[in-house]
């Protein structure tokens, strides 16, 4: 029975355990990834905390990580609201809203630095001939990492808003019609019965969130390469820009292992909460 | 429905500004395919007077899309054939022993999905260019098969636990191994769901960029992602070329995506929903 799982499993551990355990190790040793590794012990880590991008770069993390955690999950909340109360061509709505979800992160990326962003090009650029001045905010460091949020959460939210439209028509009509029968507006009706309705898979979603928010590195590393001047630096393109053009491979599976670390305290809270809902539910 | 007027108005306004807001970057990337230039800076929101075709045909051309889109189309077929063949016993025994040793690797590919790349991209960076496995199509899909078989195995073992256990029972009576179950009995009811597997992986593969990024660097055998990539940027001059090029190699996804939005939407939205 064992062989059933065993080319899968193979596969998983040579490409993503035993690598995953060196970065683990080399993040003990001074390498440039040609010469000779040398230990370091835990200097690579002191080397992250006294340098300044790399709390910048954490501090970006947990930006996107709070921008995540509410906009696009407000967005789709009432999206999928707005899709239970009004029938009219869902599918055709579903459709539409899903489709940045199926599109390239750099197609995307270049879509919104020419159409959107661009002073030249753009839709920044013609809102500028038309007197609302809106300077460039893929050139400002204290706003591009803004601007990337809003192409992922272009990307992004309308894919949520399918899942939690799925999620909300499994709750029964019975509850729905009950609560409006009682008089519930809108706002009630999501609160009272369509959220407390798909608590587990907000809670998967916002856990998923805070998860790729650690991660986050396309998008940013697509349209700023994490600049200018390390304002959108996260710590995924930190770890990249350190392996692979500063060659500094110890610094870079450093970063890797801290940006982990978050991950990974997502996903015990929430085996830990889903542990104690199903303590309560047995 | 006894919904108030003023909030079916609200929704419904709600929805389109949602729909318009979801499409405007796509409709402006198409029309402005179509344009020069010079037309675009003029006003990027105007519909193209004249069609601009050859926008098309010199993308086609400069970003040798030819090639990379034969690229692109190696490689998320190579992935889409190892992740069926690898998933799909695995998914059939996880589904159906039970025990520590199972439990175990289920939550063993359970994590799996949840480690960033970035935690094994270095090491496997190093390793493989020290194999002679950088710039090798079959070594990316490897990779691909690696970071999307954990979340096919677990769609694939919900339809497996859909069939009905009298099946695999009645053709152990007729004396059927374990692989003979497998084949005849598991697999074609398995169908729908390597279909929808096969589409989700094709689509990642398709899109997915930093793996792409990081182990095809020689022109020869870069992806259709990758060399749109490298060939525009910031400070681009050429958008009308860029967003033909962009069109080009989004327009496969979208057809299938048309065609069979269905099986797309049910399959990204399946783990999220059901848990």
């Amino acid at each position: 029975m064992w062989l059933f799982a065993l080319p899968a499993l193979l596969i998983n551990v040579c490409i993503i355990l035993i690598p995953a355990v060196l970065t683990l190790g080399a993040a003990l040793f001074f390498w440039d990834g040609v010469g000779t590794p040398v230990w370091a012990g835990l200097a690579n880590f002191q080397g992250l905390i006294d340098d300044p991008v790399f709390w910048s770069a954490l501090t970006n993390n947990f930006i996107w990580t709070a921008i995540f955690l509410v906009i696009p999950m407000c967005l789709a909340l009432v999206m999928a609201a707005a899709l239970m109360v009004v029938p009219h061509s869902r599918i055709v709505v579903q459709s539409i809203i899903f489709l940045p979800r199926i599109l390239a992160a750099a197609i995307t990326g270049r879509i919104f630095q020419g159409m959107i962003f661009s002073p030249a090009t753009g839709l920044l650029g013609w809102l500028n001939g038309h007197g609302l001045a809106i300077a460039d905010p893929l050139a400002d460091p204290d706003r591009s990492l803004y601007a990337v949020a809003a192409v992922d959460i272009w990307h992004w939210w309308g894919f949520l808003a399918v899942v939690f439209f799925a999620a909300m028509r499994q709750i029964s009509i019975d509850q729905i019609e009950a609560a409006r029968l009682d008089g519930a507006g809108f706002f009630a009706l999501l609160r009272y019965v369509l959220l407390p309705g798909i608590r587990p898979t907000l809670a998967l979603m916002m856990i998923l969130t805070v998860i790729w928010s650690f991660q986050v590195f396309d998008f940013i590393y697509i349209v700023t390469q994490g600049g200018p001047a390390y304002g959108s630096e996260v710590l995924a393109t930190y770890a990249y820009r350190h392996a692979f053009f500063a060659g500094d491979v110890g610094k870079a599976t450093a970063a890797a292992c801290v940006m982990s670390l978050f991950g990974l305290g997502a996903t015990a809270m929430y085996l830990w909460l889903q542990s104690r809902d199903g303590a309560q539910a047995a | 429905m006894t919904e108030s007027r003023l909030n079916r108005t609200l929704c419904l306004a709600l929805i389109g500004v949602a729909s318009f807001a979801s499409l405007l970057p796509i409709v402006l990337a198409v029309m402005n395919a179509l344009k020069t230039t010079v037309e675009i800076s003029t006003n990027p929101l105007a519909p193209p007077g004249r069609l601009h075709w050859e926008n098309f045909t010199s993308a086609w051309k400069d970003a040798a899309l030819g090639p990379s889109l034969l690229h692109s189309v190696d490689l998320a077929g190579l992935t889409i054939i190892l992740v069926c063949v690898t998933a799909a016993p695995c998914a059939y025994v996880l589904a159906r022993q039970k025990g520590r040793g199972w439990r175990f690797l289920t939550f063993y590919f359970m994590a799996s999905i949840t480690v960033p790349v970035q935690l094994y991209l270095y090491p496997l960076y190093f390793i493989f260019a020290k194999l002679g496995l950088v710039n090798s199509i079959p070594a990316v899909a490897l990779i691909y098969t690696a970071m999307f078989s954990p979340f096919s195995i677990f769609l694939l073992r919900t339809y497996v636990l859909s069939i009905p256990y009298a099946l695999e029972e009645a053709s152990e009576v007729d004396g059927a191994t374990a692989w003979q179950k497998f084949f005849y009995v598991i697999l074609p009811m398995m169908r729908p769901g390597l279909l929808t597997v096969a589409i989700i992986v094709g689509l990642n593969a398709w899109n997915e960029f930093v793996v792409a990024v990081t182990f095809l660097q020689n022109n020869d055998n870069l992806t259709a992602i990758v060399k749109f990539y490298g060939l525009t940027g910031q400070f681009s001059t050429d958008w009308g070329e860029m967003l033909a090029a962009a069109v080009t190699i989004a327009l496969p996804v979208v057809l299938v995506f048309v065609l069979l939005q269905r099986r797309f939407i049910d399959g990204m939205t399946a783990g999220a929903v059901k848990s």
